[in-house]
């Protein structure tokens, strides 16, 4: 994952997947995967742990919380980070802040 | 189509001893099609083939599909829009869990059809354009669609459904690409395939008319980077590259059965859609068989899987693993043998009938054909090069 955490991620905000990307387990790949036209994404472990909580309602911070308590870490803030702002990059996902619609 | 999408994030090549699930279901639904395009990949004696599976058949195809791992599922054809249970099959498919693409022409896609469509749950929509121009449009496909396509490309986007914008690039319209870019702006594509034909079934018959030059290739490729950066924002432009202008061939299909599973119309299962053509192979049928029995255990889709079967040049090359020896369906059409290297490939002995077509290519126009006029795929057509025992 990357490390270059930056400070323009701001934690207050809330994630989605988004258009035209669906997030989905698969079962015979036994791993988290995304799915667009004619194309799909085979996630890792921690991106898959990550997305699966971009539900459009938990803001990010949320987010670092129950990864943090579900796999009893700790400072995983830098980790998420950088990948939510992969995501971003890639644009499989939304950030909208708390007051507009989750 | 791009079935090199599939990928993983995670980098990890899969292992050729292993067969992973069937990640990519194409149903071609129906033959069928109100287009005559000259460059139609469907078989050219898809005039013998009447018996469509029925709605029965193509559920069963969807829930064993997805059970053994399909995530993504394309409607096509033909034009599958002829297919009165479209709305059915999407609709199982929605609910089994696939992503779901469908490739259309447009012709049939009204206001009602593409809402009862996005009620079951349809994800995609890839229509396909002849050109940008209407007199080559209609002249190509040999019917007046060009029109109504504008306003299919319009019901899809009220409806909020992603489309891709498909097109067809060849000799005859390469040189108008920036009009073609235009007109995907124009219509709300997100994505515009730019693909070089691929020199199979009717695309063969018509190859010396549809083949490019160098200089229109080229120009063609500036052009779309360009135009990349200009709309690099607004619309992602994929320009699939005619194999015959390079010295390596294309990675086929990503590998013979190792993400790709088309149905035929009759229910005949194929690793890829022109696969039917090649000699000695036994593809099985989803009336006779599970999907489950077809994909792992058939003949048909473990005959060029892995590297096992391959010959001189293909065994010994330090390359193999990047192309697996290109296309089969290429090898046969044009080394005379399924199992050779794609003559694409500047190692194979064969090659030099690649370049031979390549140098008459650049002829200007009016001498580069030297066979016959363009043959439009229709039902005389087909008949009559099924007589002459065309196979491509």
């Amino acid at each position: 994952m990357n490390q270059s955490a930056s400070a323009d991620i701001d934690t207050s905000k809330i994630a989605s997947i988004a258009k035209p990307y669906k997030l989905q387990f698969e079962d015979a790949q036994d791993s988290w995967v995304l799915l667009y036209p004619e194309g799909m994404v085979k996630l890792n472990g921690p991106a898959g742990e990550i997305l699966k909580r971009c539900d459009g309602v938990k803001n990010i911070l949320a987010i670092i919380d129950e990864l943090e308590s579900a796999f009893d870490q700790k400072d995983l803030q830098k980790d998420v980070v950088g990948f939510i702002e992969i995501a971003l990059e890639k644009q499989w996902i939304d950030l909208t802040s708390a007051t507009s619609t989750s | 189509m791009n079935t090199n999408a599939i990928t993983s994030t995670s980098g990890e090549s899969q292992k050729t001893d292993k067969v992973g699930p069937p990640l990519w279901l194409l149903c071609e639904l129906t033959y069928r099609c109100p287009l005559h395009c000259v460059f139609c990949y469907n078989p050219v004696n898809f005039d013998s083939v009447n018996n469509e599976l029925d709605t029965d058949g193509w559920l069963r195809v969807l829930n064993e599909s997805r059970a053994l791992g399909s995530v993504q599922c394309g409607f096509s054809g033909g034009e599958p829009l002829l297919r009165d249970d479209l709305e059915v099959l999407v609709a199982e498919a929605h609910k089994l869990g696939f992503y779901t693409n469908l490739l259309t022409s447009g012709v049939g896609l009204t206001e009602s059809r593409m809402s009862k469509l996005k009620q079951a749950g349809l994800d995609h929509v890839q229509l396909s354009f002849q050109d940008s121009t209407k007199e080559l449009n209609d002249f190509l496909s040999h019917t007046k669609t060009f029109d109504l396509k504008h306003k299919v490309a319009k019901i899809i986007a009220d409806h909020e459904i992603p489309m891709v914008l498909n097109c067809v690039i060849h000799r005859l319209n390469i040189d108008y690409i920036e009009n073609i870019i235009e007109m995907a702006i124009e219509l709300g594509a997100e994505a515009l395939e730019l693909a070089n034909t691929q020199f199979y079934s009717w695309a063969k018959v018509n190859q010396e008319h549809l083949l490019p030059s160098r200089d229109q290739l080229e120009r063609a490729e500036r052009i779309t980077n360009e135009y990349r950066e200009k709309y690099a924002d607004k619309l992602r432009i994929i320009f699939v590259v005619p194999d015959y202008y390079e010295t390596r061939p294309k990675k086929c299909m990503n590998g013979w059965g190792n993400v790709f599973l088309t149905i035929s119309p009759d229910g005949t299962a194929l690793p890829c859609h022109t696969a039917a053509m090649l000699p000695g192979a036994d593809f099985p049928s989803v009336a006779e068989h599970s999907i489950e029995e077809i994909w792992y255990n058939s003949e048909g889709f473990n005959r060029f899987r892995g590297d096992s079967w391959m010959k001189e040049p293909c065994r010994s090359c330090p390359e193999k693993e990047n192309d697996l020896g290109g296309c089969r369906c290429q090898a046969y059409m044009m080394a005379g043998d399924p199992a050779a290297a794609d003559p694409v490939c500047d190692k194979s002995s064969d090659h030099h009938k690649v370049q031979a077509v390549v140098t008459k290519a650049q002829l200007p126009n009016g001498q580069h054909v030297s066979e016959h006029p363009l043959i439009f795929r229709d039902a005389k057509s087909s008949k009559k090069l099924e007589k002459e025992n065309v196979v491509f």
